[in-house]
């Protein structure tokens, strides 16, 4: 493989990975697509140069080893699609939150509430059993409060 | 016979095409879909039994020759998993029928339930690493659509955990293959097997790892688990069951079939395998333990009882193998049958979570013995099918000596039993505390606790449990012979390339 591939492929990899680790949903998508293109780059570049097709024949030198390039367009092909039902995501959890962000998990908070020592609830606006809230209160609760405190009339509110 | 290698691929990809065209008619669709994945039984059970009796059947697509062309291989590991997740789709397939909800609201439902059927079937008899990663992504993708089915801010918050780690996964995988190309130059098993034994050490150790990643997410063994608690829960029922019930498998499947079949004997990570295992089972059950909501704690049991398989992959002995085929196919079973009684429960008492429910061995009799059947056979007790599988896993760690892990599984044995008892006090045994949430529609007749066609599918897997308890000798056996097959691949390699 050719330095100029490897390297290539190296700095798709790394952007990529940047880019995954956001934590807005339009970046870790672009991400996602990076890492995808470094993974075929990588693949195109796993063929030995030189080497003829299934077919017998001469013009051995100045071909290209094929295998490895038809399985890269079929990766191409389904993280084309995959790409389209993210973005899909994306836009309806817009839609659904007015925000880009990744959403924390909820079910996670009540866990992680229900392990705090006993002095930190009781001061706390809702010191009863975490279980009974209704499951529609906390679920939207928490995802829009810590955006409007952290990105108060941030991009998302321009969109609109 | 070789067609019936191809046809579980086929048929299911020829029925979705049939059901789009069909949208117009909802019970068309259900008769094709029915049809197709009734059939599918029929020819996964044909198959087991030629394969079972004249050894692995390998069909090379487009007739070119092994490591050229596209090969399907059925050996008795694969027609056992295509068999049972067959009998899987079918039941879910009736109970999401049955089920209000789901199937009845999307026109596109039953189209993208056979795709992932088709993609199942051919991740579980593709003889090609390549087409190993088509297929799992088939299925992933037609999986991506039905967890985010209603398109509820909690399904999309968790199906985009779900999608986005599967497609790092899937990165890596194709980083993988191009690895493998560029080292072999092949991507056939078959011709793999004998050209990864020329490899260097540390190149051939590298590819492993690699592979255990890959695989590893998929299955959700230990440090790659965590998605899976989080985006299974939240998806429509039937949808959760066949999930839970079958994709981790597929990982769990692709995980035995490329650490027996590529790697030679002497270079197996037989210890990092079975102190992974370790960390899977105990992780998984003290994270049911935390839970609170039905699905949650059955979902974190999958990744505790993946544990249990590949502790007997890491054994690497024929009975620790056989113990692992015996234990998948055994949760199959259980797990969906638990997933589809938590359905029932949710739907009957309004809410999954536990504080919310009580009182329900009075007021659904029928679903407290349908919970507690797979449940019980998910713990291990006597005359059900878990048992025999931990029984045989036991058996193995012991004859190898692996005490400590051996250890680790019966204590989490233990501790499944405790977060299952927790479901089973608080739904079922305790008063119930508050009028439900939304009472069910008892206007037909619902004393079985639920519509007809969610609790018949359910009940046949709580029977199938135990009758796999009841055939513990002829399957046990069957379970040797796929081992000794994995362990010893000449016949795999001679029905590929003769």
């Amino acid at each position: 493989m050719s330095v100029l591939l490897a390297a290539t492929a190296a700095g798709l990899f790394a952007v990529g990975t940047y880019l995954v680790l956001q934590r807005k949903l339009s970046r870790i998508i672009i991400g996602l697509g990076l890492l995808g293109h470094g993974a075929n780059v990588l693949m195109v570049g796993a063929g030995r140069a030189g080497r003829a097709a299934i077919v017998d024949g001469g013009g051995e030198g100045a071909l290209a080893d094929p295998l490895p390039q038809a399985l890269a367009l079929t990766a191409i092909v389904i993280s084309f699609g995959t790409t389209a039902l993210l973005l899909a995501l994306a836009y309806r959890s817009w839609l659904l939150t007015d925000d880009d962000e990744v959403q924390d998990d909820v079910e996670d908070e009540l866990v992680a509430r229900r392990g705090l020592p006993d002095e930190d609830l009781r001061g706390g606006p809702d010191p009863s059993d975490p279980d009974d809230d209704p499951d529609d209160d906390t679920g939207d609760d928490t995802g829009r409060g810590s955006h409007r405190a952290t990105d108060a009339g941030g991009t998302a509110g321009e969109g609109r | 016979m070789s067609v019936l290698v191809v046809l579980p691929v086929v048929l299911p990809i020829v029925g979705a095409a049939l059901s789009i065209l069909l949208g117009g008619s909802r019970p068309a669709q259900r008769a094709v879909v029915l049809t197709v994945l009734g059939a599918d039984v029929v020819m996964a059970a044909a198959l087991l039994v030629e394969v079972d009796r004249h050894g692995p059947v390998a069909v090379q697509a487009g007739g070119w020759p092994a490591p050229v062309g596209v090969t399907f291989v059925a050996d008795r590991f694969s027609a056992m998993m295509a068999l049972v997740a067959a009998v899987m789709l079918l039941a879910v397939l009736v109970y999401a029928i049955g089920q209000p909800g789901a199937e009845r609201n999307h026109v596109g439902f039953q189209s993208v339930y056979l795709v992932m059927a088709a993609g199942v079937s051919a991740a579980f008899l593709t003889g090609d690493l390549f087409n190993l990663f088509v297929s799992i992504e088939m299925m992933l993708t037609a999986s991506y659509v039905l967890i985010t089915l209603g398109g509820r801010l909690d399904q999309v918050r968790s199906g985009m955990t779900y999608v986005v780690v599967s497609l790092v996964a899937s990165v890596l995988f194709v980083a993988l293959l191009a690895l493998v190309y560029a080292s072999t130059g092949t991507v056939n098993m078959a011709d793999l097997a004998g050209r990864i034994a020329e490899l260097p050490d540390g190149l051939r150790s590298a590819l492993a790892v690699l592979m255990l990643v890959v695989f590893g997410i998929k299955a959700a063994i230990f440090p790659l688990y965590f998605w899976l608690p989080d985006s299974y829960p939240t998806a429509p029922s039937p949808v959760t069951a066949i999930l839970a019930g079958l994709l981790t498998k597929v990982g769990v499947y692709a995980i035995i079939r490329t650490q027996t079949l590529l790697f030679p004997a002497e270079t197996r990570p037989a210890t990092l395998l079975l102190v992974l295992a370790a960390a899977t089972m105990l992780v998984g059950v003290l994270g049911a333990i935390a839970q609170g909501d039905v699905k949650r704690i059955l979902s974190f049991q999958i990744v505790s009882h993946i544990g249990y398989m590949v502790m007997g992959l890491g054994l690497f002995t024929v009975s620790g193998l056989a113990a692992a085929v015996l234990y998948t196919v055994h949760h199959i079973v259980a797990k969906t049958g638990l997933f589809l009684t938590g359905g029932l429960i949710e739907h009957a008492g309004g809410s999954s979570r536990l504080t919310r429910l009580g009182g329900m061995v009075r007021s659904a009799p029928v679903l407290a013995v349908l919970f507690l059947v797979p449940a019980l056979s998910l713990v291990g007790i006597p005359p059900l099918s878990g048992f025999i599988a931990k029984l045989a896993l036991v058996d193995a760690a012991a004859a190898s000596s692996s005490y400590a892990v051996m250890a680790v599984s019966l204590v989490v044995s233990l501790l499944t039993l405790y977060s299952l008892m927790k479901i089973w006090i608080s739904v079922f045994w305790s008063p119930a505390t508050e009028p439900l949430a939304s009472p069910p529609d008892r206007a037909h007749g619902e004393h079985l606790g639920g519509p007809l066609l969610m609790v018949v599918p359910t009940a046949v897997l709580a029977g199938l449990t135990v009758a796999m308890g009841l055939a513990a000798g002829p399957l046990y056996d069957l379970s040797m012979r796929a081992a000794q097959d994995l362990l010893d691949p000449s016949a795999y390699l001679t029905a590929v390339a003769p």
